[in-house]
């Protein structure tokens, strides 16, 4: 299990699909750790009511089926599936309403999707999904995208309350991949994929939405921030120490 | 279930597998790769032959570099200086190294055959490239290194017949200790046209970083370029086709940089945005309000 996830941590983010199922096949014996620790790119289905489209992950499935958020019924269709309780479920609209919001403030289109599931310790579990096509093709709204995709999830784990008060475990994992192509300068590709983890004490007194919405909010920018900042740029620093930039190697012999 | 799976998974299979996993490995990183993929078959024999098909060919498409064992310099393994399964050509010094793929270390060295060399006339041409790019590696490539071959023609004894060279730059960093790793490869394709007296020119460049880190973060690009220019003495053709070679890369590497200053604000965004469209956190305390507005931005039909 050890070594299946070195090699995960060096194959390339794009052929995660593919390096997973080669595991799989491998490590039969580990498949249910293989699936709760690596993370694959988003799969979507079409709500069959609604006609909308909802995010696929274990978190709705039941059998060989997913539960929509929109309809709350299983895609194909499952007698006896799952489903969160009346209460948990009226949170869970209220969350895919608003999610869908700030997903469209952010990402200027893409995908959402929230689930909720009680849990064993009285408290629940929220699943926030967002997929992102960000191609000329897609949803990529300047069109400087050949090939472009995020896939974010948020994972909270909320605590019961205790006087007025809750504990909010948040696991994010961000997977993205882009890739510009032009005669000038190229094919030029990043993809990568990170994970963290943040864990709050909050009063719910505004409420467990406006929790988790201020804690995935906070992450995603963090997480964007230091895939732009540190990740990307480190790999802009190993291309300038392979190939320095002119300017520095004619600037190298007179120091 | 999982076991009968097991069962019909075949040693091809099995071994298919692993040459993926090992044929994938990120630049400088095959070593590691090949840990956990021998701690994951778990069958020695198994492993040792996916190994030994795997290598040779990862070696030869990362054109890694190795030292001569006399330390009078590096090969670089290429299909360029294949000459056997495990000797390659360093034409410089006009020697052979006998390599061993798996441990990626040059075991033996011995002087090239008259045969295996090119003739007296094009060695002239491939001799004084060799020398320009060498200057220009050296200027340029902290860690580099480059090799010219002959990619055809080598016997032609003297003008009237085409040939070709063929320059290899390689230049890797390994740097585990900082999660780190990355290679830039190039190969110039130099076709001396003797009919329309034209050397004509095709540049492939490969760069690859690594950064894992808490993470799992990859570039990948690609660069093809044209040019051309007249035959002249052999001195004179090589000073011209090194500059359009430093041009070209030093283009490119600018256009690699343009690529990552454009990243926060034009492509990046395309993805996920800094801030809102609203260009305010999002307003979680008040969605019940905010919910509202957007109902009457629908009914009123300005935005979505």
């Amino acid at each position: 299990m050890e070594a299946a996830m070195g090699l995960m941590r060096r194959i390339p983010p794009k052929h995660t699909e593919t390096a997973l199922s080669a595991l799989l096949t491998l490590l039969p014996q580990h498949s249910s750790d293989l699936l709760s620790q690596v993370d694959q790119p988003l799969q979507v289905l079409s709500d069959i009511d609604s006609g909308k489209e909802f995010i696929l992950c274990e978190y709705n499935r039941d059998a060989d089926s997913y539960r929509s958020p929109w309809s709350n019924k299983y895609h194909p269709p499952l007698e006896d599936g799952a489903l969160p309780s009346a209460e948990l479920r009226k949170l869970e609209i209220e969350a895919n309403d608003i999610f869908s919001i700030y997903r469209d403030q952010y990402y200027e289109g893409g995908i959402s999707s929230v689930y909720m599931w009680e849990d064993d310790n009285e408290g629940f579990v929220a699943c926030f999904l967002i997929k992102k096509d960000g191609s000329k093709t897609g949803h990529g709204r300047r069109g400087y995208l050949q090939e472009g995709a995020w896939d974010a999830i948020h994972v909270i784990e909320v605590g019961p309350e205790e006087e007025g008060t809750a504990h909010y475990r948040l696991t994010s994992t961000v997977m993205l991949s882009l890739t510009t192509n032009n005669d000038a300068s190229g094919t030029f590709s990043l993809s990568g994929s990170i994970r963290r983890e943040m864990n709050m004490d909050l009063s719910i007194q505004e409420g467990h939405l406006c929790n988790m919405g201020r804690m995935i909010e906070e992450m995603e920018s963090k997480l964007r921030n230091s895939l732009d900042q540190v990740y990307f740029g480190k790999t802009k620093e190993m291309v300038c120490t392979l190939r320095p930039p002119s300017e520095v190697v004619m600037r190298l012999p007179e120091t | 279930m999982a076991d009968e799976e097991e069962a019909e998974l075949n040693e091809t299979q099995k071994k298919e597998i692993a040459k993926w996993f090992l044929l994938n490995s990120p630049p400088g990183e095959i070593q590691y790769v090949a840990k956990d993929v021998k701690a994951i078959l778990d069958d020695d024999e198994l492993y040792q032959e996916a190994a030994s098909e795997s290598f040779p060919l990862y070696n030869k498409s990362h054109m890694i570099s190795l030292e001569l064992l006399d330390r009078s310099g590096d090969v670089i393994i290429t299909s360029f200086g294949e000459l056997g399964k495990n000797e390659f050509l360093d034409p410089r010094t006009a020697q052979v190294a006998i390599i061993d793929h798996v441990k990626q270390v040059c075991t033996e060295v011995r002087p090239a055959m008259d045969e295996e060399l090119p003739s007296p006339y094009i060695e002239e041409f491939r001799c004084a490239l060799d020398a320009e790019i060498l200057k220009y590696i050296s200027e340029a490539y902290p860690k580099g290194v480059c090799s010219v071959y002959c990619g055809s023609g080598k016997d032609v004894e003297g003008p009237g017949s085409d040939f070709e060279l063929v320059v290899v730059i390689s230049a890797a960093r390994h740097s585990p200790q900082n999660f780190c790793n990355g290679s830039w490869r190039s190969v110039w394709n130099i076709e001396f046209k003797d009919d329309i007296q034209l050397v004509e020119l095709s540049g492939k460049l490969l760069v690859g970083a690594h950064y894992f880190e808490e993470g799992n973060v990859q570039l990948d690009a690609k660069h093809e370029c044209k040019d051309s220019t007249i035959i002249q003495s052999a001195e004179d053709c090589a000073i011209s086709v090194a500059s359009i070679i430093r041009h070209h890369e030093t283009e490119y590497l600018a256009s690699l940089e343009a690529s990552y200053s454009n990243l926060p604000d034009t492509t990046f965004k395309d993805l996920r945005r800094k801030l809102p469209v609203t260009r305010t956190l999002f307003p979680w305390h008040n969605t019940m309000q905010f919910s509202l507005t957007r109902d009457i931005s629908k009914e009123l039909g300005i935005g979505k």
